[in-house]
């Protein structure tokens, strides 16, 4: 009895895929995050533009994406109607959890969105600049200590970069690991710690209202409209951008691919999209085809370097 | 305009029909999805987002206040009445209420349950609406050393709360703390106790083990015992509504559980599970009753419903005043003011008033609209508890192996679900108290991290752990609450042993 009714869920769970309908997305977070919204977002503009009469959602949580990758490229091998959203963060997690499949083992179609990092401290902070801080960390790398989302990802990636650039052994940052950018803002508002770092989008109200001094932001150049230096101004050569893309499933044919591709192109290129892209703060970061892929092999290069050098990475 | 313009200015936008309408919708919805295991009010809101594009800012937001109350009040009711907590902040709640539901005593325990969450919701809301930024402060001065302070007091007063055996709860502690163990350590990104398994990674869902332990486990156990099976479960004994005496003790933890939940919701890494913690744990030391903690107290039940209700309100604080959302839900409400073009911040009460002040207003509609509900509702949902036996379990194992499914799709968390509700089982059989495993598996991450993270920022000085008046209070709360009854009881026993050697003579 109890076997039958093992069967039947598993038949359901099984058979549930088959009823999606033009597109399914996977989220591969938690409802409420940065891959989640993407996701959604997606859904809404792929569906008022017509480009697929119905697009479904699944959260595929945990480990830095990487839960939702290995059961993406598993469960969806071949099929040309399901996509994943991705990122930067989910490069420094396959690392570090030594994750079995990776990037290589799904399409990546195109890069859709990115943030710049920002470099913060709280009102009251002896720093002023973001050479102050810079001093500090070469006089004694501990006595920083640096808030910023998970372990590996791109905030603790970017303070890596900093230290390498400012000849500090990389080992001997002080980064303290906070779940999301939002625990790591209460942290830096109390001055629990000397500095704080995430996509500037987390800090924006808090630099308007006062309560925290933007030092920094990791751009090629200045962003428009945000009244901080480069961390490239300041001599230290760190360009880093949070990005988000989305692939699709492996072993698709090249036709497949292409039809994929097309229908991306034409969300990004939609009014609808750009003007979430504004309403959300996201950059527009389009970058598709032979251009990403080749990008895409440079940033997974660059960040295997330098978690190696921070030792999160044998 | 002062506070009390805005109030009133908030409540006029709210109380248009329309805005009503969405209320009524989001509170149903949510009541409908706290109920279900597994499928949360952050799902929920996600799922809604896309359609409420449509609304106008106030209404969809309004919707969404609707539904996280309603989440936080729903849970209650499989906690309750099928001993399945819908959502982590309910698993306190199944202790007293469903012992009081097998007694009964379904109805009373239902009703301190609604009307608490309400006296809560009121209070809480009021306190989101005139001491907000004073809250706030307060928040920040939490850091690493002072989370750890609060989490030491937490374990020190669960700990000993549960169960008649300080040996057995501690066990049943440790296996909740190793089992927390699992997954990715936070501060270093490294993967520990995963054995190469992918889906171990993120380390072991919280209502996972409590949807296993509680509903599996128990129905395992009853299904073991056959017709055998002693505690015939009465669905109604006396009357469905509460006593003078129930009223009598209930009121006293209402406000107790408002008054611990509140300010740990607004904490950023609060949560509300440890308000209902804090609270079960004072209600046990504070009660005239103790015989019938573990057997169904009212105030076991009063309590912690009355903090969870609060702790939704006061994860409001730091998402309005700071635009930091410290649960899944709040991350999403976020997302829907983002939509809008809003940033929650601490400019958004100056920049946006109306909109802040119909929330809370709107808060505070959807608080009665939930007591109008459900008060009726009472009499319907006792009435499951006289569904026979087989069914009424076969149904429960459907509803929690549903709602694992719903909340992540994966076999391996079915697989999970099964494991642990054989040992929920076996811990049932030998006497070991459930409770304590989940509170390991909640508070112990939150410890270690703290910990971890106050040496770091301290650079290994162990004495930054007591440098902080709050860390050193709360420290010196947590080692009375420790020592006093263990010097009590030597005192106890030395009178005992006194008296067994006088009657030798």
């Amino acid at each position: 009895m109890k076997q039958f009714f093992l069967a039947s869920i598993l038949a359901g769970a099984i058979a549930l895929p088959a009823f999606a309908a033009d597109y399914k997305i996977i989220a591969p977070a938690n409802p409420g995050g940065g891959w989640d919204q993407t996701a959604r977002t997606l859904q809404t503009v792929m569906q008022s533009e017509g480009i697929s009469g119905n697009v479904q959602v699944v959260n595929v949580p945990g480990a830095g994406g990487t839960i939702g990758l290995a059961q993406f490229a598993s469960q969806d091998k071949g099929n040309p109607n399901a996509l994943i959203v991705g990122g930067y963060v989910m490069v420094g997690a396959i690392l570090t959890n030594k994750s079995p499949v990776t990037l290589k083992d799904v399409t990546p179609i195109a890069r859709l969105t990115g943030e710049y990092e920002a470099i913060v401290v709280p009102a009251s902070s002896p720093f002023q600049t973001f050479g102050d801080l810079v001093e500090a960390l070469k006089k004694d790398p501990g006595a920083v200590s640096w808030a910023g989302g998970s372990a590996g990802g791109t905030d603790h990636i970017t303070v890596g970069l900093i230290a390498k650039e400012a000849g500090v052994d990389p080992k001997k940052i002080n980064y303290i690991a906070y779940s999301g950018g939002g625990e790591a803002l209460a942290a830096i508002l109390g001055a629990q710690v000397s500095a704080g770092i995430s996509g500037y989008g987390e800090f924006e109200s808090q630099v308007k209202a006062g309560t925290l001094r933007l030092l920094a932001v990791s751009s090629e150049e200045r962003i428009e409209g945000v009244d901080a230096p480069t961390i490239k101004e300041s001599g230290l050569d760190v360009v880093v951008e949070n990005w988000r893309m989305v692939a699709a499933a492996p072993g698709l044919t090249d036709e497949q691919k292409a039809a994929v591709s097309a229908d991306v192109e034409k969300l990004v290129k939609s009014a609808a999209w750009q003007e979430q892209l504004k309403t959300k703060g996201w950059q527009d970061t389009y970058l598709s085809g032979a251009a990403f892929d080749e990008q895409l092999a440079k940033d997974v290069s660059a960040t295997e370097g330098i978690l190696k050098e921070i030792g999160l990475v044998e | 305009m002062n506070t009390f313009e805005f109030l009133l200015q908030g409540l006029l936008i709210a109380a248009q029909p329309m805005n009503l309408l969405y209320a009524l919708i989001g509170v149903t919805l949510g009541t409908a999805v706290g109920v279900l295991p597994g499928i949360g009010p952050a799902l929920t809101v996600a799922l809604l987002l896309p359609v409420t594009y449509q609304l106008d800012p106030a209404g969809s937001l309004i919707m969404f206040a609707g539904i996280y109350y309603g989440g936080m009040y729903g849970g209650s009711t499989t906690s309750i009445l099928l001993n399945t907590p819908g959502e982590s902040a309910s698993i306190v709640t199944a202790l007293e209420g469903n012992k009081m539901a097998r007694a009964g005593r379904g109805g009373p325990a239902l009703a301190t349950a609604a009307i608490g969450s309400f006296v809560a919701g009121l209070i809480a809301t009021l306190g989101l609406a005139f001491i907000a930024p004073y809250i706030v402060k307060m928040a920040l001065i939490f850091g690493p050393r002072e989370y750890f302070a609060l989490m030491v007091l937490a374990f020190v007063t669960v700990s000993s709360a549960f169960g008649d055996s300080t040996l057995r709860g501690l066990t049943s502690l440790f296996v909740g703390l190793a089992l927390a163990m699992i997954g990715i350590d936070q501060l270093s990104g490294q993967a520990r106790l995963s054995f190469g398994i992918p889906d171990l990674l993120d380390g072991i869902e919280v209502t996972t083990l409590a949807v296993a332990m509680f509903a599996i486990g128990e129905s395992l156990y009853i299904a073991a015992q056959g017709d055998r099976g002693p505690d015939k479960i009465e669905a109604v004994r006396g009357s469905v509504w509460m006593s003078a005496t129930d009223w009598a003790r209930s009121w006293k933890p209402w406000l107790r559980g408002t008054a611990i939940g509140f300010p740990i919701g607004a904490m950023p890494a609060g949560g509300a599970e440890i308000g209902t913690f804090l609270s079960y744990a004072a209600e046990k030391r504070l009660t005239k009753h103790p015989e019938e903690f573990g057997n169904g107290a009212i105030e076991g039940v009063a309590g912690p419903e009355a903090a969870n209700n609060a702790s939704a309100a006061g994860t409001l604080v730091p998402l309005l005043t700071l635009g930091l959302p410290t649960t899944a839900t709040a991350a999403i409400m976020l997302a829907g003011f983002q939509q809008y073009g809003l940033q929650p911040g601490p400019l958004l009460f100056a920049t946006n008033p109306q909109l802040v002040w119909g929330l809370i207003a709107s808060l505070l509609i959807a608080n009665l609209m939930l007591l109008v509900l459900n008060l009726p509702l009472i009499g319907l949902w006792v009435k499951l508890l006289s569904i026979p036996k087989p069914w009424l379990y076969a149904g429960i194992m459907l509803f929690a192996t549903l709602g694992t499914i719903g909340a992540n799709p994966s076999v391996f968390e079915l697989g999970m679900l099964l494991a642990f509700g054989l040992l929920g089982y076996a811990m049932r059989v030998f006497g070991y108290p459930i409770a304590p495993v989940v509170v390991g598996l909640i508070l112990g991450p939150l410890a270690e991290q703290q910990l971890r993270r106050a040496l770091s920022i301290s650079q290994g000085d162990l004495t930054t752990l007591v440098a902080s008046p709050v860390a050193l209070v709360l420290l010196l709360i947590a080692a009375a609450a420790l020592i006093v009854p263990l010097i009590l009881r030597a005192r106890g026993r030395g009178q005992v042993l006194s008296q067994l050697a006088a009657s030798e003579d």
